[in-house]
């Protein structure tokens, strides 16, 4: 087993795995989200089930963070190898020739969605936990469109996000459909992941840009 | 005959092979573990000898200059190998391989070698399948075959253009498992610079490790000498540019006789070169003749509008070209052998009717084939009455398909597009049939020194069937030099290890120390390339496709001038130490200057013309080549003398007892 | 035409290397790259310098030998060639060209532009071929049919002329391209399927124990590699060892 975790081949199928968790789970995330911007009892719901449900809190939780941790450890460990791989550098090196910028940078996109990840989680991962755990406050349904909407009023948070998920489009727009070569898949339903890769990568985060765009030009009326 | 015994066993014909084989002594598997063998030169010969002789469970040590033993020139090899499969059912047999070999070298090889090649030739398909080599198969799944020239049946086994590619790897793939199982140890990077004779015996070498510069001593109980041909000698030549003649030539000053120098393959399809800074020649496969036809025009006119750039090809009418190999020769056509077409590009050219600047190139022209294949296909696709356009584009489909790789080679190196303008082709040096004299067994004359594949003699007498290099390569390797080597090592063992501290080891070492410290203490007036080139020149214009008497004495004078030149004034860049490309190319031209005078000797005194060997003088009126089979039926051995110009002469007789010989006709 | 190169210049392993300018004139546009180097180097010894080393053998694009990073692409700006099938039509005058070995852990430099490429044969070694002796008593050559779609797909995979410029244009140094290759040409083929299982693993290994980046699918080798070797033998491998792997 320790010698499977070593091979290069084995880790980039962990990578490939838990990547492609993230991007169920991001549809997931923005689904619920969308509510949002429909419906904020819907979303309160939602929310309030995904906050409370035990299934929810103390199995996919868990897995969600089990999933972003190896997801971004394993990365880092890889790109690691990789440095070491050419201890001396080109003097001039045409990557642009044969592939394309997010193929090559997704260390970049990666490190900042896991910035991203720090402040999203500060946001609203930590304020839960304490709000839950800590100050151990009586449940709430109702409380989790204001908190939300709140969040995007000042617009360095609201940019902060927007770019963020342009990274995060960047980040997709290589990542899913590599994951699947990674995997061993490479036939001839791939030009059209490709493509779905794509509109997947454009669509999601552009989801999120929207809803985060929307809550701040429609601030609460206090 | 005393001196030369080529040790063909006795027997019918079809029958001398199995015989030798169960007549000749062997070595115990135990005994094979206390056997050295080294191997020089790791490419089709040398790697599958190494491969088998790892297996059988000899210790092998190879060498080769290359930095893998996969990227030895066999790997250029485009068109395919021969085979006496009849798979195609059009009447091939092991006889008919045979007689096509003989034939096709013009009367002037071996009949026993000839027919235990034709003998193995299935055995190589069979051997190269289980090895995973990919041969092109038809829709069934069986294999495919193709044509090649001077023959009449369909029996050449390829991959793509890339036969030769498919092929090394298949031995080198098999030399890495003997590698991995520590049988063979390999020594990359590392050029043999002498061989090592102990009692009369060839017991070793001396190499010079590439890298560091280290003068090494290696011993083994024989020594076999895989390492190509000598075709660089002509500078410009489809060789790879490190191809060279260092170990046969240093194995020739110890005792080797060499046979046949003068027997050189010029291919009729290469491309032709740009100007004087080329470095090397590219070869266009012959497989294109297949469907390639060859032409000049008719008139001079023409010929200079072409010239000038006012005419292009595709503009001359039918009836103004001069389909000349058609005209000539009607049997087979574009498909004479190589040595044939080449001689009559060249007398076309030098009538004056060559068509590029500098008037030495003729066309290979598809627009037959593309339309041919075009109609073909709209027939088969159920296009009624296809318009021009379409038929051209469904042929140009088939040609990209047959030969894709090739076209795009040319476009990349002539920046012209063939499959809209016919190719540009001219004869270049690629093949050299001559090489160390070995008998049956493939042994020197000098005792335990064995050569294998293009470095020997062997099979293709004055001229080399195309794709018969492969088969040959792989032949002596895999099925014919692991077995008789064995006959020569039963006396060794109980020899033990053979010690490099011996004063023989001592001796040749010192020489080639020395000869090392003369290289580089030059006045340094020119490069090596400087040389190189010129060597080249008199040796193309000179004892090229064409020879005669003058002008090979003033060559064999000339080459001796240029090798005294040499040795006093080249200039040899950098130290002893270290990697020095420099001096690596010095030591190999310095032999090329001692082979090319023994060239040149050998030609003048082959007195017809035969294969391969064009002598002016013996000519038919048509300007067919003339042998002489009374006088000249012989393989020439020359016995190394000191200088190339008092090489002893030894003949061995050339004996057809199955074939008859007759004057060789593609009319 | 007349150009600027500035060409990287190592005196051996162990020292320190930097680069070097070089202007050359007379340069034509129908000669190679190499014989424009050729030409440098005549130039050089002239002077009384030492050449420039650089690999190289064949010159026609098949023994893959020869291995320039130029303009800080493997063979040079054009595709589907090798460096020496590089025409220097390709240049324009006053042009400036980057010369500089293909770099990677794996490939260290022996000498100026010349790399040591013994990573790949011992990827080999561990289990690039079919355990089969070469003793020709095997069944015939036809009692093994093959489709020929497969067949041209393991061609197409054996193409492979172990030149490394899938290694030196790969950003992480990888050399799955090349290992891919080979496992493919026999994965595809049932003589090959025998011993699968082993071979994928045992060359997986050796290709990691070499020190090779791993591979992000950026797909820059299947661009650069001289023959078009197809990406797809990448994910074949990576298929090839999951299953390995889970047979144990």
């Amino acid at each position: 087993m320790s010698a499977l975790i070593k091979s290069s081949i084995a880790r980039k199928v962990v990578m490939a795995l838990s990547g492609l968790f993230l991007v169920l789970f991001l549809l997931l995330h923005l689904t619920i989200n969308l509510s949002s911007v429909i419906n904020p009892d819907i979303f309160n719901q939602w929310s309030h089930f995904m906050g409370y449900n035990p299934l929810v809190q103390y199995l996919m939780q868990p897995i969600l963070i089990a999933g972003v941790v190896v997801h971004f450890v394993m990365g880092i460990v890889l790109e690691l190898q990789n440095n070491r791989a050419r201890t001396v550098k080109y003097a001039q090196f045409k990557g642009s020739a044969n592939a394309s910028w997010v193929s090559r940078n997704m260390i970049i996109s990666g490190l900042v969605v896991l910035a991203f990840l720090g402040l999203h989680f500060y946001d609203f991962w930590i304020h839960e936990m304490a709000y839950k755990y800590v100050e151990v406050n009586p449940q709430d349904p109702t409380r989790y469109y204001a908190e939300t909407v709140e969040k995007f009023e000042p617009i360095w948070r609201t940019v902060i996000y927007v770019v963020s998920f342009i990274l995060l489009s960047m980040h997709l727009w290589h990542g899913f459909a590599s994951s699947f070569q990674s995997m061993g898949l490479n036939n001839k339903y791939t030009p059209n992941l490709k493509k779905f890769t794509k509109v997947y990568a454009l669509i999601v985060p552009l989801g999120f840009v929207f809803i985060a765009l929307y809550h701040h030009l429609n601030p609460l009326t206090h | 005959m005393a001196v030369l015994d080529s040790k063909i066993p006795t027997g019918p014909l079809a029958e001398k092979w199995t015989k030798h084989k169960n007549e000749i002594d062997l070595v115990n598997p135990a005994n094979k573990r206390n056997i050295d063998i080294i191997i020089v030169g790791t490419g089709l010969a040398g790697g599958s000898a190494a491969a088998t002789l790892a297996e059988l469970g000899y210790n092998v040590k190879t060498f080769c200059y290359q930095d893998s033993p996969r990227r030895a020139h066999s790997i250029a090899a485009q068109g395919g190998i021969n085979a006496s499969k009849n798979y195609q059912g059009d009447g091939d047999s092991d006889y008919r391989l045979f007689y096509d070999t003989i034939k096709g070298g013009d009367y002037r090889s071996r009949e026993a070698n000839v027919y235990r090649l034709a003998e193995v030739s299935g055995n190589i398909i069979d051997q190269c399948v289980a090895q995973g080599v990919p041969f092109a198969r038809e829709y069934g799944g069986l294999l495919d075959n193709r044509s090649f020239g001077g023959v009449l049946v369909s029996r050449t086994f390829y991959a793509k253009g890339q036969t030769g590619q498919q092929l090394l790897l298949g031995a080198y793939g098999a030399m890495n498992r003997q590698i991995q199982r520590g049988k063979i140890k390999s020594h990359t990077r590392h050029e043999m610079l002498d061989l090592v004779l102990i009692d009369g015996k060839a017991r070793g070498i001396i190499a010079r490790d590439l890298i560091s510069g280290e003068i090494e001593r290696h011993s083994a109980h024989a020594v076999v000498l895989a390492t190509g041909g000598y075709g660089n000698v002509f500078y410009l030549s489809t060789m790879a540019m490190g191809c060279n003649v260092t170990a046969a030539w240093r194995a020739h000053r110890r005792g080797a006789f060499f046979a046949n120098p003068c027997f050189t393959q010029i291919h009729p399809t290469c491309i032709p070169v740009s100007g004087d800074h080329q470095s090397k020649l590219t070869l266009m496969s012959e497989s294109l003749r297949n469907d390639g036809r060859i032409w000049v025009p008719k008139r001079k006119e023409d010929t200079q509008a072409i010239r000038e750039g006012k005419l292009k090809p595709t503009e001359l009418k039918e009836e103004d070209r001069d389909y000349f190999l058609e005209r000539r020769y009607p049997a087979f056509g574009n498909l004479v052998p190589r040595d044939v077409a080449s001689r009559a590009a060249k007398e076309r050219c030098d009538a004056g009717f060559g068509v590029n600047k500098t008037g030495e190139a003729v066309y290979l022209d598809f627009s037959s084939a593309i339309a041919r294949y075009g109609n073909e296909k709209a027939l088969t696709s159920g296009i009624k009455n296809p318009d021009k356009d379409t038929v051209t584009k469904l042929g140009k489909e088939i040609i990209a398909a047959k030969y894709g790789n090739l076209f795009q080679m040319y476009e990349k190196i002539v920046d012209e597009n063939p499959y809209n303008t016919p190719m540009m082709i001219y004869p270049a040096v690629h093949y050299t049939m001559g090489g160390l004299w070995v008998d049956y067994n493939l042994q020197t004359t000098i005792p335990g020194c064995y050569s294998a594949g293009e470095a020997n003699f062997s099979d293709h007498g004055a001229n080399r069937l195309g794709a018969s290099a492969l088969m040959q390569g792989l032949a002596d390797g895999y099925f014919v030099l692991p077995y008789t080597i064995g006959d020569y090592l039963s006396d060794d063992i109980q020899t033990g290890p053979i010690s490099t501290d011996s004063p023989e080891f001592e001796e040749v070492e010192k020489g080639i120390k020395e000869r090392i410290d003369r290289l580089m203490s030059g006045s340094g007036k020119h490069s090596v390339d400087y040389y190189h080139k010129k060597l080249g020149k008199i040796m193309w214009n000179k004892c090229g496709m064409s020879r005669n008497a003058e002008d090979l004495k003033s060559a064999i004078d000339e080459i001796a001038a240029l090798r005294k030149d040499f040795w006093e004034n080249v200039k040899v860049t950098g130290g002893k130490q270290g990697m020095n490309t420099e001096l690596e190319k010095a030591g190999r031209v310095s032999d090329f200057l001692e082979l090319g005078e023994l060239f040149a000797k050998d030609a003048l005194q082959r007195n017809e013309s035969c294969g391969g060997h064009f002598r002016e003088e013996y000519q038919t009126p048509e300007g067919e080549a003339l042998r002489d089979d009374e006088n000249f039926k012989y393989v020439a051995a020359w016995e190394y003398k000191g200088e190339p110009k008092d090489a002893v002469l030894h003949k061995e007789e050339l004996v057809y007892e199955n074939i008859k010989v007759k004057t060789r006709s593609y009319k | 035409m007349n150009l600027h190169l500035k060409i990287w210049r190592q005196q051996n392993a162990n020292s320190k290397g930097k680069m070097v300018d070089y202007p050359i004139s007379g340069v034509e546009s129908d000669m190679s790259f190499l014989e424009m180097l050729d030409v440098l180097n005549e130039s050089l010894i002239n002077k009384g310098e030492e050449p420039i080393a650089f690999d190289h053998d064949c010159r026609e694009g098949i023994c893959g030998t020869c291995s320039l990073m130029i303009n800080g692409e493997p063979h040079g700006p054009d595709r589907l060639i090798t460096a020496c099938q590089l025409h220097m039509r390709k240049f324009k005058d006053g042009d400036t060209i980057v010369i500089e070995p293909f770099r990677a852990k794996a490939f260290p430099v022996i000498k100026d532009l010349i790399i040591d490429r013994t990573a790949f044969d011992r990827i080999q070694q561990a289990g690039g071929y079919i355990s089969v002796n070469t003793s020709g008593n095997t069944v015939d050559a036809n009692a093994i049919p093959i489709e020929k779609h497969k067949a041209d797909e393991a061609m197409d995979a054996a193409t492979c002329i172990g030149c490394g410029a899938c290694v030196a244009a790969c950003k992480n140094a990888s050399a799955m391209l090349f290992t891919s290759a080979k496992v493919s040409q026999f994965s595809l083929l049932p003589q090959g399927r025998v011993e699968a299982t082993e071979r994928v693993q045992n060359m997986v290994r050796q290709m990691d124990l070499e020190g090779f980046g791993n591979c992000t699918n950026t797909g820059a080798c299947e661009v650069e590699c001289p023959k078009g070797i197809s990406l797809e033998n990448i994910a074949r491998m990576n298929r090839e060892y999951l299953m390995a792997t889970s047979k144990g």
